[in-house]
């Protein structure tokens, strides 16, 4: 089970959060300072999940951005490093190069990949579909 | 590979907003996209380029206003309004509330085209919460998109329902996605599916009925949708995975075709076909074949085939690999498969790459116990991890040397643990870690003085963070001692001294609980230290109380042990200065412990006589009833002093007199009964009346009963003259222990560094400690001593073997049935008995534990009592109007489908096998299930009558010899189910049943707690050459104990307005059933339901589920569909039935 995943910068500053447990909205600030503190805590050669409270985190770093994912212990931390490595590998398919901020859509394909916690889609084309759909919509 | 992650690497700060000087607002994007984030991106910017929290909040507070100004102005276009709302998302994200743009959110998504309404649709799951009231204002939406024939708009309605959705509204989505299963695209096949798992998580009750429509999910010829049915089977296989095992061979297919890559190709990930539907296909094997020999047996081939494909080397190989391992050693063992599975684990402790290294141990923690063997294979490396530089790799170790902990390497692995916890700040791990070393310690310890030095570094390590059960526990278990009573002693002896050595360091700080530790040893048994003078002790007390860091709670502990100490002094000079000092002190509490000091002080034989040396295991037995007080209450009332009224009766007086006149005319006393017994009356003018006169009654009432207060058994400590002496001591009735501390048997053991004597030799220096650890650490692991690692609770190693004599007398009174039916079964076994004595105490400490858990289910029980009064008078009612209730009439007047046999019939079988039973005479004139058989061996067979009483389900067993001689003392014992009250006794006795003879027994049944289906299972025990036992169990339905409720339509009306739990929900109707009365007809039959009225398309039935529960329905058929509505004061009993409903609507 899936609880949050977060995309933070080496800053501290959250750039996506999406919780599948409700958590008071005073909370998470708190909450994301501290994951990010651990993550930053540790060096390239550490192993990529840590023991964080009565849950997991499995991070992965992209330049200055961490993606993290906090999860419980019946989940598989590889398949969660590798859902991690999938999504940004899917975000690269749909942004080119040169793109702007896109929070929503972002939101809209992770939405996709996961629902209450749960890996529900991993087939990069059938996670773009709908957003590709929306897309076409707009242009015309 | 590499390749990717590059491009994904310097594709990612764009995304994320660091903006490219170059791109303006406007000039976004790859083909297609729209752009609309440059107000976003121009606010994003600005806050990065903000140095302080505090700027941050002002910048964000002057964009929620004008985001506030915004959303609300009616000249804002609904684009606009997308863009505001994807701002709102990014300031929620940041921490800071945005409550006024919810509503905005729902109004996007109602109204907003396809984009703008997906991104309301994603601000509104963001935002809300499941049980936020805006999301009822969602539901139209949601019903209107998914009625809409844009297949966009349908996708985005489902998203939302399987993301967030109100529970209570699910019946207005429910048949609309349900349709949806059999729609032509499978995105939307696959999302209906996703929305059902959804409602299956939140009420699983409202998805009962489409159970084979999961089946047919998961046979899907979309991989798509057959994988999000799997969510749905592992989550029913988790809760009862006993109902699924049919389908192994399905997933043990599907997951064949996933290894063997006949998926397309795009459900690859770095050509791994499907590794997460392989995953989580293997979670699911790994609960069906747990226990299983038989469902294991289906599954071996594909493992090994799961295990053979998985070679790529990819992290994603390694996540199937580890799940494979997992699943691997959950299931009934195959030889050949663990070895793989060995194998495999080797390769990831032994890999290079750190996660993999973790994904081993974690892997080995897991497996450990069945094969400690494969912790002497990786000795060297767990060594090496234990001194890995990365603390969660350290940490993992732990936790794996804490499950191949021993007797003989306890000492080196709690080292370890201790070591690591010096090093670690993080408050959660600090917890864990010092429980588990807690519970080595006392498991394992190889003796007292390791024990208490040990404890010593828990408590000061641990802080004031530890768990309260661990100071308890350490307590208890000094109070309580153990067998060995001269260890026992030691223990003591040795505690008192660490504790005055640590006390010595004046400027030293401990934890608070520490200190009440301390001071609680020292006052019980610092007199077994007779080398120091109290008097020293008692001035290190006194020095505690006077430090600033002590906080208030530890100084009561402090002062208890003072008191205690001084109870064995003739005098002390301290205690004097103590009592002056704290007589004055400004803490209230500590003024009080003071003066009872120095009184207690003036008496000493009182003191003496209170403080008794080791007592604290001692039942104190308080005359709750205060009858030392009879008297002086006698002569209160013999003045006119009014007689005591307990404080709910004051209240509700008070309540009753503060209404107001009562205008309206006396109603039935039926109705004022209802309300009086405590359900949400909302219209209850007659309730007044019955209140205020119970009240009134009452009085008297409480008074008699403390006349009659039942105060055998109690032991009076204090009377009318104070404190009774003791005349004999109770703890005296010794139970014989037959359980002895075992001993370390280390013959037994493998003995590693003998043979690892050669090898170490030729080793370096820093080699050979890591041998020596290695041999230390994993010394009592091997072949031999395997088994003893399998139960963790293993006794014999066990140090401190418990004697539990705190709770043996009140056990005794409590356990004395249960040991009567042990002798009598035992017969000359007496020396079982204690064994059978410390089970029944856990039994009875979980019953009782059990019952003040469940005080949420009292509520409903209270209910339940209260209704008689209800029933009683509604009854009444009914003989005023001259419809006499006969036991039978109830369902004579239903024509329900109940088995009769016919005399004839009965005859026939009985000549034919004689030793079937039938009902006794006095039991045929109710209806009554079929006589069947539950089980039988050679010489017994049991035969099971199921009779509908009106109170009660009567179970009615028949217990057949078969055999030519006669049994003596057959007993039948139900076992105590959870949702089942058995009423009188859970056994039954028969003395003897002749040869070739059938005895029977009786029970009454009630249901406790609602639930569709619930079983009760007992056994029968008798003696033949041996002890036989001969288990059955027996399945009952709600529909068990609902009975037909027979009342008028104006009854039916004000009962149902004074319900406040109700469920509705929309059958469809078959064809075959096309008009209402044959529909109700049908529920009258199946479930006993009592039709009170039809008036055209509507119709009311009532029934009760006993004792007496009732619950009101009300049915309307309205093209083609039921409507149903139930209420009942009992919340869980509608959606119960509701269940056989729509079972019972399926079925025609």
């Amino acid at each position: 089970m899936i609880k949050f995943f977060l995309m933070v910068n080496k800053q501290g500053q959250t750039r996506l959060s999406r919780y599948y447990e409700h958590v008071e909205i005073n909370k998470r600030a708190t909450l994301e300072a501290e994951v990010v503190k651990n993550c930053l805590s540790r060096s390239k050669d550490q192993c990529s999940f840590i023991e964080y409270k009565d849950f997991k985190l499995v991070y992965r770093q992209y330049a200055a951005l961490f993606v993290v994912v906090g999860i419980n212990e019946t989940e598989n931390e590889m398949a969660v490093y590798e859902l991690i490595h999938n999504f940004v590998e899917v975000l690269d398919k749909y942004f080119s190069r040169v793109i702007m901020f896109n929070l929503d859509r972002v939101h809209i394909i992770l939405d996709e990949m996961v629902l209450n916690g749960c890996i529900v889609e991993m087939n990069r084309n059938r996670i773009l579909a709908p957003l590709f759909v929306l897309d076409k919509v707009a242009e015309s | 590979m590499s390749d990717v992650v590059e491009r994904t690497l310097s594709a990612l700060p764009g995304l994320l907003g660091q903006h490219k000087p170059g791109a303006g607002p406007g000039d976004a994007g790859g083909p297609g996209r729209v752009s609309g984030g440059s107000r976003l991106g121009s606010l994003v910017r600005s806050i990065a380029a903000l140095t302080s929290k505090h700027e941050e909040e002002k910048l964000i507070q002057q964009e929620l206003a004008s985001l506030k100004a915004a959303v609300s102005a009616p000249t804002t276009t609904l684009r606009l309004m997308k863009e505001c709302m994807v701002r709102l998302i990014y300031c929620e994200m940041l921490g800071y509330e945005s409550s006024f743009g919810y509503i905005h959110a729902i109004k996007l998504a109602q109204q907003g085209n396809l984009l703008e309404k997906r991104v309301g649709y994603l601000a509104v799951s963001l935002f809300l919460h499941e049980n936020h009231e805006l999301l009822l204002l969602l539901v139209n939406t949601v019903v209107k998109d998914l009625q809409s024939t844009n297949l966009v708009e349908v996708c985005m309605a489902l998203t939302i329902v399987s993301q967030i959705f109100p529970r209570e509204m699910i019946p207005a989505v429910l048949p609309l996605i349900e349709d949806k299963l059999q729609h032509s695209k499978e995105i939307i096949r696959r999302k209906a599916v996703q929305a059902l798992y959804k409602f299956y998580l939140i009420a699983p009750n409202q998805v009962q009925h489409i159970h084979d429509k999961f089946r047919k999910a998961l046979c899907d010829r979309d991989a798509g949708v057959m994988a999000a049915s799997l969510h749905i089977y592992l989550q029913m296989i988790k809760e009862n995975s006993s109902g699924y095992k049919d389908l192994t061979g399905s997933f043990v297919t599907i997951l064949k075709q996933v290894v063997g890559g006949k998926l397309p190709v795009d459900f690859n990930y770095h050509s791994v076909p499907a590794p997460w539907l392989q995953i989580q296909l293997l979670r699911i094997l790994g609960l069906l074949g747990k226990d299983d020999p038989r469902t294991s047996e289906l599954m071996y081939d594909v493992l090994d085939e799961s295990l053979r494909r998985a070679e790529i080397n990819h992290n994603i190989t390694y996540a199937i690999l580890f799940e494979c391992v997992q699943t691997i050693y959950t299931i009934h063992p195959k030889s050949e498969l663990l070895e793989k599975a060995a194998k495999c684990i080797g390769k990831f402790v032994l890999s290079p790459k750190i996660n993999l290294k973790y994904l081993g141990l974690k892997a080995l923690t897991y497996v450990i116990q069945q094969d400690p063997n494969l912790a002497l294979q990786h000795q060297m490396t767990i060594i090496e991890c234990l001194d890995h530089p990365d603390p969660i790799i350290k940490r993992e170790t732990l936790e794996l040397l804490y499950r191949i902990t021993n007797g003989q390497n306890v000492i080196v692995i709690v080292q370890k643990m201790l070591d690591y916890l010096k090093e670690c700040k993080e408050e959660y791990a600090v917890i864990s870690l010092v429980g588990k070393i807690a519970e080595l310690a006392e498991k394992y310890a190889p003796d007292s003085e390791w024990f208490i030095q040990t404890m010593n570094a828990v408590f000061s390590a641990g802080g004031d963070v530890v768990h309260p059960d661990i100071p308890n526990n350490f307590l208890k278990l000094l109070a309580e001692g153990f067998d060995d009573g001269k260890e026992n002693n030691q223990l003591r002896v040795y505690a008192v001294q660490s504790y005055l050595a640590l006390l010595e360091e004046e400027r030293a700080l401990y934890p608070q609980k520490f200190l009440q530790v301390m001071s609680w040893v020292l006052g019980e048994y610092s007199s077994l230290v007779t080398d120091v003078d109290p008097e020293v002790i008692l001035t290190k007390l006194h020095s505690l109380l006077k430090k600033t860091s002590v906080t208030s709670e530890t100084k009561v502990w402090i002062m208890a042990a003072v008191t205690k100490i001084a109870s064995r002094t003739s005098s002390s000079k301290t205690v004097d200065k103590l009592i002056q000092e704290f007589s004055n002190s400004l803490d209230t509490c500590m003024r009080q412990y003071a003066f009872e000091l120095k009184h207690l002080c003036e008496d000493k034989a009182l003191m003496k006589k209170l403080l008794l040396f080791d007592a604290s295991c001692n039942d104190i037995v308080v005359d709750a009833s205060l009858s030392f007080l009879d008297g002086f209450v006698a002569e209160g009332l013999g003045r006119g002093a009014a007689p005591y009224k307990p404080h709910h009766q004051r209240q509700e007086e008070k309540l009753s007199q503060e209404k107001a006149l009562n205008f309206e005319p006396y109603g039935l006393s039926f109705a004022s009964s209802v309300s009086s017994s405590g359900i949400t009356g909302r219209q209850s003018p007659t309730g007044l009346s019955f209140a205020s006169d119970t009240s009134g009654n009452s009085a008297e009432t409480g008074h008699k009963e403390t006349n009659t207060l039942k105060l055998e058994g109690v032991r009076k400590l204090w009377g009318k003259e104070g404190y009774l002496p003791k005349k004999e001591k109770i703890g005296k009735e010794d139970e014989p222990q037959t359980v002895s501390c075992g001993g370390l048997s280390a013959g037994q053991v493998r003995d590693p560094p003998a043979s690892q004597a050669d090898p170490a030799a030729s080793l370096s220096e820093e080699d050979r400690e890591k041998q020596q650890l290695a041999s230390t650490l994993f010394i009592g692991l091997g072949s031999n001593a395997g088994v003893s690692l399998m139960g963790k609770a293993d006794t014999a190693t066990q140090k401190f073997k418990r004697k539990s004599k705190m709770n043996e007398m009140q056990n005794i009174e409590e356990t004395s049935d249960f040991q009567n039916c042990a002798a009598l079964d035992f017969g000359p076994l007496l020396d079982t008995i204690p064994n059978n004595m410390e089970d029944c105490e856990e039994n009875t400490q979980i019953m009782l534990r059990k019952a003040s858990l469940c005080s949420s289910d009292i509520v409903e029980e209270n209910f339940a009592f209260d209704m008689p009064q209800f029933e009683k008078n509604y009854r009444l009612d009914d003989r005023l109007s001259d419809h006499r209730l006969s036991q039978s009439s109830l369902f004579a007047s239903s024509n329900i489908e109940i088995f009769q046999p016919s005399p004839s019939a009965q005859c026939e079988s009985a000549s034919k096998a004689p030793l079937v039973p039938c009902l006794p005479e006095e039991l045929e004139e109710f209806t009554h299930s079929e006589v069947v058989e539950l089980c039988q061996n050679d010489a017994l067979a049991l035969y099971l009558c199921k009779v509908w009483t009106n109170d009660s389900l009567l179970l009615t067993v028949f217990v057949s010899n078969k055999t030519t001689s006669a049994f003596n003392a057959v007993s039948l014992v139900f076992e105590e189910a959870e949702d089942f009250q058995i009423l009188e006794s859970f056994t039954h006795q028969f003395p003897v049943i002749e040869a070739q003879s059938v005895e029977h027994c009786q029970k009454c049944v009630w249901m406790d707690k609602i639930s569709t289906q619930g079983v009760i299972s007992g056994s029968v025990s008798y003696q033949s050459e041996m002890e036989t036992c001969l288990e059955f169990s027996i399945t009952l339905s709600l529909l068990d104990f609902i009975r037909p409720m027979e009342m008028t339509t104006e009854d039916f009306g004000k009962l149902w307005l004074s319900l406040s739990n109700d469920v509705k929900q929309n059958i469809k109707m078959a064809s075959s059933q096309d008009s209402l009365s044959e529909v109700l007809s049908t529920l009258q039959q199946k479930l006993k339901l009592h039709i009170v009225d039809i008036i055209g398309n509507e119709g009311i039935l009532a029934c009760q589920l006993l004792p007496s529960v009732p619950c009101l329905l009300h049915c309307r058929t309205h093209s083609g569909m039921l409507a149903l509505w139930f209420r009942s004061p009992c919340s869980a009993l509608p959606d119960g039935l509701l269940y056989q409903c729509q079972k019972v609507m399926e079925e025609c």
